[in-house]
């Protein structure tokens, strides 16, 4: 029998309901218009808050060395961006973050995980972990500087705190919206234990995990930069330290540079979660297309 | 076309069934809210044989494939299965996030088969079912005839000899279905599988059945048993599926008639 399943018409087999995305890659042209077409609301977006900015400068309503031009801040953001100083802050910083991070991703899952096999275990903290997101982070710096002093410890502390209820509740509510039958054929198919774990639960509860590494990572990211501010550590230059210096020494002008830093450091973050969960839901057929 | 799964003698029990249930009753929860979903059911499945189960929605056909498949057990009786069950849904419950072969791949996965051969082992099973050149797609990408070809590759993956069958077609359109009733009859009879096919489509029950089991309601039990000797294949339209059909659906209607207070 040598039937061409592909040549079947429509109607018994309408694949043409369903476009695939095409395999060929797309010409530099298509690229550029593509960026472009995304970009230049954003761009806009950013030319009206600047051009505001300057407004309000322009009007006088503050002196100049509160606050200061565009024009001024992006100097002084051009000068920072070349001092060794400002790549050591940004190191520290990133490190920090990564460090704290890291933490709160092993502990949020286990966590998660735990909580969502062992029914007294999610009794028990299930609403706690949720009742911990809507705790300001900043809440726990006085006890953690009890705790640990003025160290990288305390700042690290918070940062956990802060972000693993999300990566938590994520992989909680994941593991949960797992659809029955899924698990039924799993089942059937002869999976049991650890194995439904690895093959069926946890790959199906992924996009709602994602979902929660990025909140987790917003988390972690405002209570890191609390922890800069409050927890400063001598000898220790960090984006959250050089702000309060900025404010300090009142240089308005280097205090929105790093600012503008900060914002810019959290948005590529929160730019690669969101690449990764649009593209798992894209392979699921979950995406709403752009 | 090759051999890809060599049709192996289906396998029986002692006394020659492929499947046998005995004295099956099946009750959930308990007190006032008992509900008797099945009934002493008795029902032999004979190896090699298409079994076909009609009945009205909560007649209990879906607890029988559900005893038989082990995902409930039985209140009493006795249930007996030859070899491996495999099932397969309405839905077709293909793994969104893998591609169609890697979904067969993990019930060759699940079976034991080494991960070396597991590839061309499921590339074999997606040509039996005629889907080789989607291979690569998500179960999204393909139509609900194609994901449920998918499903039937990746039941033939698990090697079983007894295939239950949950209204697989339920959700497809009519040429669709027409068309899948055509393919799965060619890969039972080319596999020589043991199937037991549920439907509440009495035409689809005559079309495919060797045997059509009507099924009674409230409680659940067989209510007739009745064997199909028309000649394969049969065509869903014609005059004579058309009439044992009725003749069979008029049996059904004096049964809900009895059970719609």
């Amino acid at each position: 029998m040598s039937v061409d399943v592909t040549a079947r018409p429509a109607a018994l087999d309408d694949s043409a309901r369903h476009p695939v995305t095409p395999r060929q890659r797309p010409s530099a042209g298509a690229v550029a218009r593509r960026v472009w077409a995304s970009a230049w609301p954003k761009l806009l977006a950013v030319g009206l808050v600047i051009g505001l900015w300057q407004l309000v400068y322009l009007s006088g309503w503050r002196p100049e060395y509160v606050l200061p031009a565009p024009g001024t801040v992006f100097v002084a953001l051009a000068d920072m961006v070349t001092t060794e100083r400002f790549w050591q802050a940004v190191a520290t910083t990133l490190q920090r973050a990564v460090l704290g991070y890291g933490a709160a991703l092993l502990i949020g899952t286990a966590l998660g995980v735990a909580v969502s096999r062992i029914k007294p275990l999610r009794m028990a903290v299930g609403s706690l972990i949720t009742g911990m997101q809507t705790m300001p982070s900043i809440a726990w710096f006085p006890f953690a500087i009890l705790l640990f002093g003025i160290s990288e410890q305390a700042i690290t502390f918070v940062v956990i705190l802060g972000a693993a209820p999300s990566i938590a509740n994520g992989i909680i509510a994941g593991i949960d919206h797992v659809p029955p039958q899924l698990v039924r054929a799993g089942r059937m198919m002869g999976a049991t234990g650890f194995t439904l774990y690895r093959l069926v639960i946890l790959p199906a509860a992924l996009p709602s995990y994602v979902a929660g590494l990025n909140q987790g990572w917003a988390f972690a990211w405002r209570s890191l930069m609390a922890g800069e501010l409050l927890v400063l550590i001598i000898g220790a230059s960090s984006l959250g330290a050089n702000l309060e210096f900025a404010r300090q020494l009142s240089q308005a002008d280097r205090m929105l540079a790093t600012m503008i830093v900060i914002l810019v450091v959290g948005m590529i973050a929160d730019g690669i979660f969101s690449a990764i969960s649009r593209r798992l839901r894209r392979s699921r057929g979950l995406a709403i297309d752009d | 076309m090759t051999a890809v799964l060599e049709a192996a003698a289906p396998r029986a029990l002692p006394g020659g069934a492929a499947v046998r249930l005995t004295g099956v009753t099946k009750v959930f929860a308990s007190g006032p809210r008992q509900v008797t979903a099945l009934e002493s059911v008795d029902l032999t499945v004979h190896p090699g044989e298409f079994l076909t189960v009609v009945g009205a929605s909560g007649c209990g056909k879906s607890t029988m494939l559900n005893v038989i498949a082990g995902l409930e057990r039985p209140t009493a009786g006795r249930v007996e299965v030859a070899g491996r069950v495999a099932f397969m849904f309405q839905d077709a419950t293909l793994f969104p996030w893998l591609t169609a072969r890697q979904n067969v791949e993990v019930a060759l996965r699940l079976r034991g088969l080494p991960r070396r051969l597991r590839r061309a082992r499921a590339e074999e099973l997606l040509d039996v079912v005629r889907l080789g050149p989607a291979q690569d797609k998500r179960p999204h990408e393909l139509s609900g005839g194609m994901r449920q070809r998918v499903a039937l590759a990746r039941v033939l993956a698990q090697d079983a000899s007894v295939v239950l069958m949950d209204e697989p077609l339920g959700a497809l359109d009519a040429m669709t279905r027409d068309h899948m009733h055509g393919e799965l009859e060619r890969v039972w009879s080319e596999l020589g599988l043991t199937v037991l096919f549920v439907t509440h489509n009495m035409r689809e029950a005559v079309r495919l059945g060797d045997r059509v089991v009507l099924m009674a309601s409230s409680p659940g039990r067989v209510k007739l048993e009745q064997a199909v000797d028309l000649p394969r294949p049969r065509v869903i339209d014609s005059a004579e599926v058309a009439m044992l059909a009725g003749s069979l659906t008029d049996e059904l209607r004096a049964e809900v008639a009895a059970h719609v207070r």
